[in-house]
């Protein structure tokens, strides 16, 4: 696993999702998927509850088969690599795809200083102080969390606020520098300041990574995205699917499919 | 809780909800009441203990004979006795017993963890007489071979080799007290820790996962801290019932009354609850006295481990608050 190990310079890539099925056991939770990220951007999924969206993001960095009986078919292709390929360690894609979950969870018995370095020890394992001290000011920095945790560092990182929390997992997420960080609800349980934060946050990351965020919020898919998909359900109990993909743009004012906006201007049936 | 006037009621809803005040009230007095029984209970034993026992610390030196002449050289081998095949079947069961948790809850597919898990708590369910009899009459025999290699190959190590001296050839060792009482306290520790093991939020291993943990680093990242405080509780009372064990000890022991650090010696000082469970029967008054005493240091000792382990725990917790 030498890609544990080295340092790669950071460089977002595309990701190019081609016949993706997606499982809970014998469910078939999200059918069909083609689409392609691009790089450097953020691409937004929308779509009401249930529809698969979330599911299909976990399928992104392999967390999907965490749970037991879950399975993905289907290519998922990362600079080349299949992410779903037979020799393939599910633990060296979540290196590089990074994940910010709905609800912060710092881990509770770190400090902040250690969240940040919790996913760089999995990795290198022992690091010098001073570059310990470097990564967690810039990764810090890069949440724009630093001015407000610089004093208290080795206070434990359920003492932040929510959204202070968010943005603590968000940094711990950047210090392992991934190519790609997915981003499911990540302001779903924050209030609209510190959601602020975030959007304004996710703006400055997109030039270092790829970021696809999950979202409920239209406005907010419409403030941070340059893609949007639209995921729905053909029908209650049948799977989900991917409607549209389009520039958010082009999304909002235009949308190709009649559904597509019915959802996005309320009239949702 | 006045009865309201239909007047009062009428205009204004009544706030003060009188029926849920006294169901309330009932279930804290009970609450409260079940509490202080346990701790009455303690006291209990203790007032009794030290009632019963006080004077079983001074008797006359014949009291203790014919192996001590006073209470401490009559306590000291028994107390070490008591610690040895406890910290023996704590040194096997609890690496084994969280290996065994471990795998219930995070490593096995859940068609084989249930069935283990059951098997595991029907462990718990045998009488411990049964343990002490297999202990005795057949596990001690299949030990003797163990025994031979432990004094052939690490008897000639320096300290370490003071542990395996000249071993017993039937095998009744202080070692196969400590394997059985292992056995015995497995199912609980097991228990105990497999349930805290799966109370670990899933939001916390996912975060481990997603930032590209294998499953051990994320059960070492996650589920340890998460599981810390239920792993001392369980070891503890693992180690409990391993030093108030008596008849899985006096069955399979070969007792003596000398000190040494041999754990596969021919004959080992017994445990204290061994010991009264052996000399209950043929007591005179004042030997009762001394025997309660023994229970009495044993109380205290079991109570010293307990806050010292505890105090261990909290004061990392405590560190982190700061």
């Amino acid at each position: 696993m030498t890609s544990r190990v080295q340092k790669e310079a950071v460089m977002a890539k595309s990701i190019d999702v081609s016949d993706v099925n997606i499982y809970y056991g014998d469910f078939l939770a999200v059918e069909g998927v083609n689409m392609t990220i691009r790089a450097g951007a953020v691409t937004a999924f929308i779509g009401p509850s249930g529809c698969g969206k979330s599911t299909f993001l976990r399928s992104l960095n392999r967390m999907h088969e965490v749970i037991p009986g879950a399975r993905v078919e289907g290519k998922i292709v990362v600079d080349g690599q299949d992410l779903y390929e037979q020799d393939v360690d599910p633990v060296a894609v979540r290196r590089q795809v990074g994940m910010v979950f709905q609800r912060p969870n710092p881990f509770p018995t770190m400090s902040i200083y250690d969240n940040v370095l919790a996913g760089l020890k999995l990795n290198a394992g022992k690091m010098k102080r001073s570059a310990a001290d470097e990564v967690v000011e810039k990764s810090l920095r890069g949440a724009n969390l630093w001015t407000e945790v610089k004093d208290r560092l080795n206070k434990p990182g359920m003492g932040l606020s929510g959204g202070q929390q968010q943005r603590l997992c968000i940094a711990r997420a950047i210090a392992v520098e991934p190519q790609i960080l997915l981003m499911d609800e990540p302001c779903s349980a924050l209030d609209p300041i510190s959601t602020s934060a975030i959007e304004d946050l996710i703006h400055e990351l997109k030039d270092e990574f790829t970021i696809v965020i999950v979202t409920h919020n239209m406005q907010q898919a419409a403030r941070v995205s340059d893609d949007t998909g639209f995921f729905n359900l053909k029908a209650t109990g049948e799977p989900g699917h991917l409607v549209e993909f389009n520039p958010t743009k082009k999304m909002f004012a235009n949308p190709d499919d009649p559904s597509t906006e019915a959802y996005i201007s309320g009239r949702f049936g | 809780m006045t009865a309201p006037t239909a007047e009062a009621e009428e205009a204004s809803a009544n706030w003060a909800s009188a029926r849920a005040g006294v169901g309330d009230r009932i279930f804290a007095g009970s609450a409260l009441a079940a509490g202080l029984t346990i701790l009455a209970a303690l006291a209990g034993v203790f007032v009794f203990l030290a009632v019963k026992g006080a004077s079983g610390f001074t008797k006359p030196a014949e009291v203790y004979g014919p192996h001590a002449e006073s209470f401490l050289g009559y306590v000291v081998p028994l107390l070490v006795g008591t610690f040895t095949a406890s910290i023996i079947a704590l040194i096997i069961a609890v690496p084994l017993s969280f290996g065994i948790a471990l795998v219930i809850s995070h490593y096995a597919p859940r068609w084989i963890a249930a069935p283990v898990a059951y098997v595991i708590d029907l462990l718990a369910a045998v009488p411990s007489v049964v343990y002490g009899l297999w202990g005795a009459f057949f596990l001690a025999k299949k030990l003797v071979p163990m025994h031979e290699w432990l004094h052939e190959n690490l008897g000639p190590i320096p300290v370490v080799g003071n542990l395996f001296g000249e071993p017993n050839p039937a095998g009744r060792s202080v070692l196969t007290a400590g394997i059985v009482l292992a056995i015995m306290i497995l199912p609980i520790i097991t228990a105990i820790t497999r349930e805290v093991f799966s109370r670990t939020p899933r939001l916390h291993e996912e975060a481990a996962l997603a930032l590209g943990a294998t499953r051990w680093e994320m059960v070492r990242m996650t589920v340890f801290p998460y599981a810390r405080s239920g792993m001392v509780s369980a070891v503890m009372l693992g180690l409990g019932r391993a030093l108030g064990e008596t008849m899985a000890v006096t069955m399979v022991l070969s007792v003596g009354f000398d000190l040494s650090w041999n754990i596969i010696a021919t004959s080992s000082p017994t445990s204290i609850a061994a010991n009264i469970a052996l000399k209950y029967k043929e007591r005179s008054a004042d030997l009762l006295n001394v025997l309660v005493a023994t229970g009495l240091v044993l109380f205290l000792m079991t109570f010293l481990v307990n806050f010292l382990a505890r105090w261990i725990v909290g004061r990392s917790e405590r560190r982190m608050a700061k």
